[in-house]
């Protein structure tokens, strides 16, 4: 083993053990939330993943987004089986040692150099709408700073990434074609034969130099970007798949019963009733990320931001401060925010601060409960029910209802109808 | 409206269980039926069409109250479980075991919100009760005034995205020879009046727009001559919407019940 293969095992280690580290703290962070049973139906779950997470079939509602995130997604799958030959190649100092393959290896080159190239113009062409074709939905208030940043990093890194990988094998088809020992004759280049002729021209010491640079670039790019994902909203392309999975099977329209509301209710109806002993009330609805359930929180953290809740949400459509992705960027924050005390001081930190440290009464009052965004969204995320809980939290905990649902409240109670007619008026449209 | 309450035939299970008979379905009003004067007329189509089918139904009358979705929706889950409850027991008393109703919130309430909590009822939309009639020929349908007329389907939210019905609504459309035009945004991506989520209850959040106002924006630029609906809620916002654009003398909204209704001069 040389001393390139050395540093290239310490790399691949380091970014290894970064990443499990990652993936840890993700885990137990999402582990925060209340319990919630999704592992029924497998079999339906996993038809659901397969058409929605594997199949993008929601992406598809916007054709043109929906064609470039295919192509991008694809590209990036399939490219990425080119890393096992390099992962190889570092640790033993081999080159293109799948070349075995013959033309199997040189269909792959050739069809992982189309598709990278066309990953390069979707990303091009996402850049473009982002920035200067400013379409509405990368443009709301939740959409500036590091959000939007993220998004361009991304686009950006994977780019530079592409091209890495096509001037690598520019500079390694010149090499072969100058039989440079070491560089076997392998592969088919029908992307980057094109600079290949200008590759000729210079001088082999220089295009090792380049074939090794982007080879080392490439590499570290890609485990670079591993480790940046737990930091980013392109943390989707492994949460999408489990998020999916999960997902919730009952009609829409359906809310939770609250269990420990029932359990009361119970009590008032039959004073005799024995109540569960091994109950836990805790809170009405919630306050804080950990009183949401786990699923609430794996959403948040496989949120895309792509915004297509936002833009079909009928509040923020007509102007109101509710937005359902800023809902799940703001649950994620906190959620890191909750993790990061619990590394820093233990789990029975109190910060003093809560979701509503983020998320303000007039957002969560504006929502219809129309399903929009959850209709929306391409990777399957409940927005509306974090929205549910806040409510609750907010009605029940907190007794801050608006004076008119007071009002609707005391109606129900005392007259059987949000309106304030009497109960014995009921059957009274019969004879009018 | 004499003439209307000498034929109207609406017994309550009360009456059915005197004369020692049960009724097929029971016919859940709701409170905007019960107390809301447009949606009251829907509610009497809706018996106008039972009643000329011939369907054996009944209402509890003074004994229904609100499902609770409002409570629900709104955040108050004590009120909605003691709201079900009480209902749940007046309904397994009659034993109950089949229900209609003309209001989507209380069809997926009771649908899929009772269950958990011991009641359990075949809980159908009226819109999926009129399209079974049609279907099995129990009801005839002829477009009479509607032959022609183009007719646009607001979806209600909890009738659609919420319980996957986009169908049974626009197949009864079509039954009236009628042109059904559809909104850019109808079905799955269909959008909200504004009255879900006890929104109906209280003024809306600051903003640029009212949401029915929206809405309604986007029925007009079809150009239908009836917005039609399956909701008393949604009836209400899109025709405050109507009214707002100065429309309603051109435009009606209408329940698809009162177009059935209509039609087949009931
Ligand atoms: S359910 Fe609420 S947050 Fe979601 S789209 Fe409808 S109004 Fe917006
Ligand atoms: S919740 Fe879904 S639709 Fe909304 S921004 Fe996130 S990924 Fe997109």
């Amino acid at each position: 083993m040389g001393f390139s293969n050395l540093i290239f095992l310490l790399f691949l280690a380091f970014a290894i053990f970064l990443f499990s580290k990652n993936i840890k703290k993700l885990i137990r962070n999402i582990r925060l939330g209340r319990d919630i049973n999704r592992s029924d139906n497998k079999s339906e779950r996993l038809s659901i993943m397969t058409r929605v997470a594997l199949g993008q079939s929601k992406i598809m509602a916007k054709p043109v987004a929906g064609f470039l995130h295919v192509i991008v997604y694809l590209g990036f799958i399939i490219i990425n089986i080119e890393v096992i030959e390099i992962i190889i190649d570092g640790l033993f100092g081999t080159h293109r040692i799948l070349s075995f393959l013959g033309s199997f290896y040189n269909f792959l080159i050739g069809s992982f150099e189309i598709l990278a190239m066309s990953v390069l113009v979707a990303c091009i062409v996402f850049l473009i709408r982002r920035n200067i074709i400013r379409i509405p939905r990368f443009f709301n208030p939740e959409i500036t700073k590091w959000p939007k940043t993220d998004a361009n990093l991304i686009l950006i890194i994977e780019i530079l990434l592409m091209s890495a990988f096509l001037l690598m094998n520019a500079a390694d088809s010149a090499l072969q074609n100058k039989e440079v020992s070491h560089y076997i004759k392998a592969g088919a280049f029908p992307v980057s034969s094109f600079l290949v002729n200008i590759f000729n021209n210079y001088s082999v010491n220089f295009l090792i130099f380049i074939e090794r640079s982007t080879w080392w670039f490439h590499i570290i790019g890609i485990l670079a970007f591993l480790n940046y994902l737990p930091y980013s909203k392109h943390l989707h392309i492994i949460l999408a798949f489990p998020n999916v999975f999960f997902s919730n099977l009952n009609p829409k329209g359906q809310f939770s019963n609250m269990e420990s509301v029932t359990n009361e209710v119970k009590l008032m109806f039959d004073p005799n009733a024995v109540p569960p002993t091994n109950l836990n009330p805790g809170k009405f609805g919630a306050k804080d990320v950990s009183d949401l359930s786990w699923k609430n929180l794996m959403d948040a953290y496989s949120c895309t931001e792509c915004g297509r809740c936002t833009s079909e949400c009928p509040a923020n459509i007509t102007g109101k401060l509710l937005s359902p992705r800023k809902i799940m960027m703001d649950t994620r924050d906190r959620l890191e925010e909750v993790g990061k005390n619990i590394d820093k001081n233990g789990l029975d930190f109190d910060d003093g601060k809560s979701l509503f440290s983020y998320i303000s009464q007039e957002e969560i009052l504006a929502c219809t409960s129309c399903n929009a965004c959850v209709q929306a969204c391409p990777v399957n995320i409940d927005p509306l029910s974090i929205i549910m809980e806040l409510r609750r939290y907010k009605i029940m905990e907190e007794s801050s209802a608006p004076s008119e649902w007071n009002n609707v409240f005391s109606n129900i109670e005392n007259n059987g109808a949000p309106w304030q007619f009497s109960p014995s008026d009921r059957l009274n449209w019969r004879d009018e | 409206m004499s003439s209307e309450k000498a034929t109207l035939k609406v017994p309550t299970i009360g009456e059915y269980l005197a004369n020692g008979e049960s009724p097929e379905i029971l016919f859940w009003v709701g409170c905007a039926g019960s107390f809301d004067d447009r949606a009251k007329k829907i509610t009497k189509a809706v018996v106008k069409i039972l009643n000329h089918v011939g369907v054996k139904f009944a209402v509890l009358g003074t004994e229904e109250s609100c499902t609770g979705d409002p409570a629900k929706r709104a955040g108050n889950e004590f009120l909605f479980q003691m709201q079900a409850m009480n209902n749940i027991s007046i309904l397994n008393g009659y034993d109950i075991k089949k229900i209609v109703t003309a209001c989507p919130h209380c069809f997926n309430t009771l649908k899929n919100e009772y269950p958990d909590l011991g009641g359990n009822y075949e809980v159908i939309h009226h819109t999926q009760l009129i399209q079974n009639l049609i279907d099995t020929g129990k009801l005839k349908v002829e477009g009479g005034t509607f032959k022609g007329k183009k007719i646009t389907f607001h979806d209600p939210c909890y009738l659609g995205r919420g319980n996957d019905e986009y169908e049974a609504p626009r197949i009864i459309i079509e039954k009236l020879d009628a042109e059904l035009v559809e909104m850019k945004r109808c079905k799955t991506n269909g959008l909200c009046c504004g009255a879900g989520g006890a929104q109906m209850f209280k003024e809306a959040e600051k903003g640029k727009k009212e949401i029915n106002i929206e809405r309604t924006e986007e029925a007009l630029s079809i150009n239908p001559q009836v917005i039609a609906t399956g909701c008393p809620f949604c009836n209400t916002m899109m025709t405050d919407g109507v009214k707002n654009f100065n429309k309603e003398h051109v435009i009606k909204v209408m329940d698809v019940a009162e177009l059935i209704a209509q039609a087949n001069d009931l």
